[in-house]
């Protein structure tokens, strides 16, 4: 089944994984910006990273028929340093004309603090003004339930925000219901220690249906699986869901999202 | 919506929850060895071990929500008026 992954980190994979990738199924992928696994200590260290978001990874993408997107941001963690936030977001607008750039992302909350939430809402800002689409990154472990709130809240007070132009990711069992009853759309991140199992996901799905309803593999520097987004077809066909439910979650939601930015020019395979 | 009955579901999944009770078994073995030994657990890791106590009877309720229920209890405090808070 042709699938797309909507959150991946390709800088931290192998040539070999498009390659596997693409054997699986995948034929498009979005790739937010995020933390590199240290922190970078100037705006043209970021300005490097996009250029390689932009015209690097859709070049390598490219090679085995997968077509490449991206979003663009200064991640939670480094947020935490207010002067070169603002510094990456006032340099952000150079590459939102790049023809692979869906929005702005992954953004959110990494430890729920002031500076974290301060940084949240000057991306938002950046977002309106250059009508972008929004993807969110909700924290891990003990701290996601807390910041989950404290970003719908950051959303939800602010009437500007269209909630059908908002992906919230890494939604688990405590945050799913929130999120989409809120009309916002959610991700569900397959990775083996910190997020979700296939096989949660699937209870997910089970619980809530697909509609708005998306599944990555985040697939980074991490302890994490690029084909997980395969497991999770695997373990739906084993439970006996139609394939419309399944492709629905895992290629026709993320078409439907991405497809209110202008630059989601995927083409289907013929 | 589930397709399949709650047999099968039981049936393929009961060596896995099986060997994961038993993982849990022997880790409060562990735990419990050593505070034996003679290091008590501070008192951070007590309420560590208290959470993993209230867990262990979240799963013996009798209704579906147990992993949101866990999730919560091992979360952090949602604080409505975090905004007026921060000042942000």
């Amino acid at each position: 089944m042709d699938y797309i992954d909507p959150h991946i980190h390709m800088v931290s994979r192998t040539t070999d994984d498009y390659a596997t990738l693409a054997r699986m199924g995948c034929v498009a992928m979005s790739e937010p910006a995020f933390w590199a696994g240290y922190d970078r200590g100037s705006v043209d260290g970021f300005r490097d990273y996009f250029r390689q978001l932009t015209e690097v990874e859709p070049r390598r993408a490219a090679q085995y028929g997968i077509q490449h997107f991206t979003w663009l941001c200064i991640n939670a963690k480094e947020a935490e340093n207010v002067s070169l936030s603002r510094d990456v977001i006032a340099m952000i607008p150079e590459f939102l004309d790049a023809p692979n750039v869906l929005g702005i992302g992954e953004i959110g909350l990494n430890k729920n603090t002031k500076n974290e939430a301060t940084i949240f809402l000057e991306h938002l800002e950046l977002a309106i003004k250059f009508n972008q689409l929004i993807l969110i990154h909700t924290p891990h472990l003990e701290d996601k339930y807390q910041g989950t709130r404290m970003i719908l809240d950051m959303l939800c007070d602010d009437s500007r925000i269209d909630r059908s132009r908002v992906l919230v990711d890494h939604v688990e069992e405590h945050t799913i219901g929130e999120v989409l009853d809120r009309g916002f759309w959610a991700g569900m991140t397959l990775y083996p220690v910190t997020k979700c199992t296939p096989e949660r996901a699937a209870d997910m799905i089970e619980r809530y249906a697909g509609e708005r309803l998306l599944a990555n593999s985040a697939g980074d520097w991490g302890p994490s699986k690029p084909t997980a987004v395969p497991d999770l077809i695997f373990e739906m066909r084993r439970r006996g869901h139609s394939e419309s439910l399944i492709r629905k979650v895992v290629y026709d939601n993320p078409i439907e999202f991405f497809s209110q930015s202008k630059n989601f020019t995927f083409k289907p395979r013929g | 919506m589930s397709v399949r009955s709650a047999d099968a579901v039981l049936n393929e999944s009961f060596l896995e929850i099986r060997a994961k009770l038993l993982e849990v078994a022997a880790t409060l073995d562990r735990v419990d060895r050593a505070v034996a030994s003679g290091t008590p657990l501070s008192d951070a890791m007590q309420s560590r071990r208290s959470q993993v106590d209230e867990a262990i009877e979240t799963l013996r309720e009798d209704s579906v929500g147990r992993a949101e229920k866990l999730q919560k209890l091992f979360s952090r405090d949602y604080q409505p008026d975090w905004r007026k808070t921060f000042q942000v």
